[in-house]
Parts: C-alpha cells; sequence; structure tokens
C-alpha cells in the first residue's frame, strides 16, 4: 500500500479547491438571497404605498365601507370627487366566486382523488392522472376567455330559457370554470394524501370483513381528513387570488350581492382595473391598488401558512 | 382427515403471476388448537395463511387453486362473499395497526360494520369482553376514550387482537404477530395465545422456533413453497422425519 511507503500522509488541503468550494458555496448564497429580497421589496412597498393611502382613507372607510367607486376620483377637474373606497363589495364578490369555485372543484376533485388512489386501475390511472396534470398546465388567460365566450353566454341563454335573468358576466360563470381550474389542485394533493395512508390500516379494515367502501368511508378518510383539508385551503387561497378568469368573466360592477347570477367584481379584477392605462402614482385611487394587494396579500398568506402546517402535522403522523 | 379439523387445504397451489409460490399443499388444521406455521423466509406460509381468509384477493397477480375448506365450505367457490367469510376468519397483522381512532371505537369497529351490537349497552359488553379477552382491560378501562395508537407497541397488539376477536370470529390468523414486540410484550401475548385456544382456531405464523414450540400444539414446516411436514409440535421438534426439518429446527438452515 501507498501509505506504509511514505512516512508522513498529505493532509494539507489544495488551496484551490479550497477557494472553489467557498465559490460555489458564495454563488450559491447569492441565488437565495435574491428570492429573499425580493420578497421582503415587495412586501415593503406593499406596506409603504399602502400606508400612504390610509393617509387620505382612514382604515375603518376601507375595511367597512360598502361603496366601491374609485372611478370618479379620475378626472382631476372634479375637485373633492375623491370617490368612495369601501372594499366590502370586491372581498363578497371574491368570498362568492371562490364559494362557487370550491363547491364545483371540493368535491369533484375529492372524488377523482378516491377514485384514483382506490379504485382505478394501473391503466386508467395512467389515463385521467396526466389529464388533470394538462388541467392544471392550461393558462388561466385560455380559462378566462372559456369562461367569458362559452360558459357565460350558455349560462345566460340557460337562465333565459327558464325566465331568469342572468347577466352577460356573472358570479357563477366565473365561479363555475374557477373550480374546474383548481380540481386539478385539490385532487393531486388529496390524491397524495389519501396514498399516504398507511396499507396496514386498509389491511386491517378488510381484514375483519368490512367492505371496500367501508374502508374508505371509516377509515382511510378519517385518516387523510387533515391532509385534505391542508388541499382544500390551498385551493382556496388559489381561488381568492386568481385574476385572468375574473377579469375576464365576472366583471368590474362593485355590487353588494349574493346573487351568483349577477355581476360582481374581485379584488384582484379591481387592482387590475385600477392600473391599467395611464395612471397618477399619487392619487388616492391608484394607491388603493396597494391597499387591495395588502388585503389579498394577508388573507392567501393566513390561509397557505394553516394549510402547509396542518399538511406537515398531518404527515408527521405516519412518519 | 381428522374429524376435529376445522380448515382443510387440499392440492393447494398459489401463484404470484407466472411465480408458483405454494406447491400442492395438503393441511388439515384441528379445532380449538394453536397450529404453527413455520419455515425460512420465502417459503410460502404466510401466503398460505393469507389465502385462509382470502387476503391474497387484495394481490392483482395472486392466483389460488386447489381447495381450502372451512367446515367443509369451500372458501373459494363462486357463491362465498369474501366480507363473510373474512368476519369468520379474522387476522392479526405483523406490525400492530392501531385505527387512528379511540381505544373504544377501535374495538367496536367490527362489531359496528357487522351489526352486531343493538344498543349502547350491547356495544360496551362486545368492547369490555374483546379487552378482557384481549387481556388489556385492565391496563386501559379509565382511557377509552384515548387514541389506539398512543398506547405501546405490546399494548397495541393486544388491542388489535381486540379488535379481531370482538366480532367473535371461528378462526384467528396471526401473521408473525411479536415480531415487532420485545421479550416482554412477546411473552404476554404468548400466554394469550395460549388462553384464547379455548375460545378460537388459532393459526400462527412464526419465524421463532422457540415461540412455535411454546405456544402451538400442532406445527406445520414449508420449505421453497411445499408443506414437507407437519404434525403435533411435539414430534415435529423431537423427532422430525424429513431431514429438511431437522436441519431447520437444529438451525442448520434458514
Amino acid at each position: 500500500m501507498a501509505t506504509s511507503e511514505s512516512a508522513t500522509i498529505d493532509l494539507v488541503h489544495s488551496q484551490r479547491k479550497k477557494g472553489f468550494e467557498l465559490f460555489v458555496m458564495g454563488v450559491l448564497i447569492l441565488c437565495s438571497l435574491v428570492a429573499v429580497a425580493v420578497t421582503v421589496g415587495i412586501v415593503l412597498s406593499l406596506l409603504f404605498e399602502a400606508f400612504r393611502f390610509f393617509e387620505r382613507i382612514p382604515l375603518t372607510d376601507f375595511l367597512f365601507g360598502t361603496q366601491w367607486s374609485p372611478q370618479t376620483a379620475l378626472r382631476a377637474d372634479q375637485v373633492a370627487a375623491e370617490g368612495a373606497f369601501g372594499a366590502v363589495p370586491l372581498i363578497t364578490g371574491t368570498l362568492l366566486i371562490s364559494f362557487i369555485a370550491m363547491c364545483v372543484a371540493t368535491p369533484l376533485g375529492l372524488m377523482s382523488a378516491i377514485y384514483l388512489s382506490e379504485y382505478a386501475s394501473k391503466r386508467s390511472r395512467n389515463l385521467i392522472k396526466p389529464a388533470l396534470e394538462i388541467l392544471a398546465g392550461i393558462p388561466t388567460v385560455v380559462y378566462g376567455f372559456f369562461a367569458a365566450l362559452t360558459v357565460a353566454p350558455l349560462l345566460r341563454a340557460g337562465g333565459e330559457s327558464v325566465g331568469l335573468n342572468v347577466s352577460s358576466e356573472s358570479a357563477l360563470a366565473a365561479g363555475l370554470v374557477m373550480g374546474m381550474m383548481i380540481i386539478p389542485l385539490i385532487s393531486s394533493l388529496s390524491d397524495d394524501v389519501i396514498n399516504a395512508v398507511p396499507q396496514a390500516l386498509r389491511d386491517a379494515s378488510l381484514g375483519m370483513g368490512a367492505t371496500h367502501s367501508e374502508t374508505i368511508r371509516k377509515v382511510v378518510l378519517p385518516s387523510a381528513i387533515p391532509g385534505i383539508a391542508g388541499s382544500l385551503l390551498l385551493a382556496a387561497s388559489r381561488a381568492i387570488g386568481e385574476t385572468m378568469i375574473v377579469v375576464m368573466a365576472a366583471g368590474l360592477a362593485a355590487n353588494l350581492t349574493a346573487n351568483p347570477l349577477e355581476a360582481v367584481t374581485t379584488i384582484t379584477a379591481q387592482i387590475v382595473a385600477l392600473l391599467t392605462g395611464d395612471q397618477e402614482f399619487d392619487s388616492a385611487k391608484t394607491l388603493s391598488a396597494f391597499a387591495l394587494g395588502l388585503v389579498l396579500f394577508v388573507t392567501t398568506l393566513v390561509l397557505n401558512v394553516i394549510a402547509l402546517r396542518i399538511v406537515r402535522k398531518y404527515q408527521e403522523q405516519y412518519d | 382427515m381428522s374429524k376435529t379439523a376445522i380448515i382443510s387445504a387440499k392440492d393447494v397451489n398459489v401463484f404470484y403471476g407466472e411465480k408458483q409460490a405454494l406447491d400442492k399443499i395438503n393441511l388439515d388444521i384441528p379445532e380449538n388448537k394453536v397450529t404453527s406455521l413455520i419455515g425460512p423466509s420465502g417459503c410460502g406460509k404466510s401466503t398460505f395463511l393469507r389465502s385462509i381468509n382470502r387476503m391474497n384477493d387484495l394481490v392483482d397477480i395472486c392466483r389460488v387453486e386447489g381447495s381450502i375448506t372451512i367446515k367443509g365450505q369451500d372458501i373459494y367457490a363462486p357463491e362465498v362473499d369474501v366480507v363473510a367469510l373474512r368476519a369468520k376468519v379474522g387476522m392479526v397483522f405483523q406490525k400492530p395497526n392501531p385505527f387512528p381512532k379511540s381505544i373504544y371505537e377501535n374495538v367496536a369497529y367490527g362489531p359496528k360494520i357487522h351489526g352486531l351490537a343493538k344498543s349502547k349497552t350491547d356495544m360496551d359488553e362486545i368492547v369490555e369482553w374483546s379487552l378482557i379477552k384481549a387481556g388489556l382491560w385492565k391496563e386501559v378501562k379509565d382511557r377509552l376514550d384515548q387514541p389506539g395508537t398512543g398506547l405501546s407497541g405490546g399494548q397495541q397488539q393486544r388491542l388489535c387482537i381486540a379488535r379481531t376477536i370482538a366480532v367473535k370470529p371461528q378462526v384467528v390468523l396471526m401473521d408473525e404477530p411479536c415480531s415487532a414486540l420485545d421479550p416482554i410484550a412477546t411473552a404476554i401475548i404468548e400466554e394469550l395465545i395460549d388462553e384464547l385456544r379455548s375460545n378460537f382456531t388459532i393459526v400462527i405464523v412464526t419465524h421463532s422456533m422457540q415461540q412455535a414450540a411454546r405456544v402451538s400444539q400442532r406445527t406445520a414446516f414449508f420449505h421453497l413453497g411445499e408443506l414437507v411436514e407437519s404434525g403435533s409440535t411435539k414430534t415435529i421438534f423431537t423427532s422430525p422425519e424429513d431431514e429438511r426439518t431437522q436441519n431447520y429446527i437444529m438451525g442448520r438452515i434458514g
């Protein structure tokens, strides 16, 4: 052996190698810092601009006001036309559409997850999973014009034939299509958590003479409930933050209504409306976009944090 | 075939796809006795155990030939309901697998799905009876509402035994029930198995020859998918006929 021939072993590291290691580490740190810095920057700018908005419009007026008409503040010649900045119609509109979306996506997504993980043969699984993934890969703008140009007119025509007055831009159309969009999110996450339920529990239940569906209802689903709840929360947060579909299909009329057949508007759609075209960056109208952005950010952040915590806690349970 | 045999296997072949896991197994299992299945890993003893309550049905590529009868009834006959079969032939698994429910709910699970209790008092009685039989009642009677997963490994396995016997099966299959337990928990379960024999017919797969010798009255030795030899535990361990059995018992193969 070589070691027995030389009296000492060379343990001194090469300077060149060490330098390269440091360089690699430096590049990696830098890259990860970019993302952190951008996040911090965005949050700070949101906070700062929102604060400027709240200097003009009191926070309580914004959060509890039921009138939203920022457009009146657009015309500078209209002295004292500050507009109304009550966010309640936007928040309820957002919630209404998200609620419709969840009503569509929860049963469909959950049932397909159960089918995929418990019943599907390998062949049909290999067929359906990619199809759902394609659904997840469709750009939201495509969903948007599908909602505006296909679903909304269909609903309108259908409504008319039974004597209902459906507005051409309805919460229902946007909600239905948004529901389609988040089905793959729910089904793939729920599929994962259902698969994570140990086979031993299914064996135990089947071994006692429980049927397949009894086993799913009484053992598999109860064990998977926390993870499923997490996936639903993530989907809800996605629905609340979704923009393209509502911009194209839900309309811009800030109606305070619970009727899904009427046009409503959402926080995201209003932000788009506020910031497209020429802007005067000092007006309350433009600044209100940041306040809306902050509301949206806080809501989805809270939902995501809760959802991830639930999912993680659930995963630990079976590790 | 002896008159007291409750389970009787005739020319049983089991295949996993192309691979034959069991070759012409003929075995009678007597009622209210403990029969242990021993043999080296991969010899087919677990496969045989799982074909007695048709848990092998869950494996897509598994195919069973020949006949297995329980009290004279062929369990692979087309009119047999697997669900009803498994209610009569319960199973305890290698790793304790209590449901993530309360201790009470774990035991009540089977009786509930089979509609064995007419009232809450009925159910309470079944749960208490099962836990007493499984030797767990004294330890858990004050915390029946707590999760079964919070018990120690040995207690969990006794909970699984209580859950299995709660539906009053005639046969209890045990697939290496002590392999995940420490020696003390193992001793408790072995004692329990001996007591359970008065109510149930027990078939146990074990890797431990000492365990087979301690708990069983009958022993069957499997090797490479064949049933080499079966008989009273005493005969198998003291004067086996086949050389392979002798080698295994002496620790020369396996």
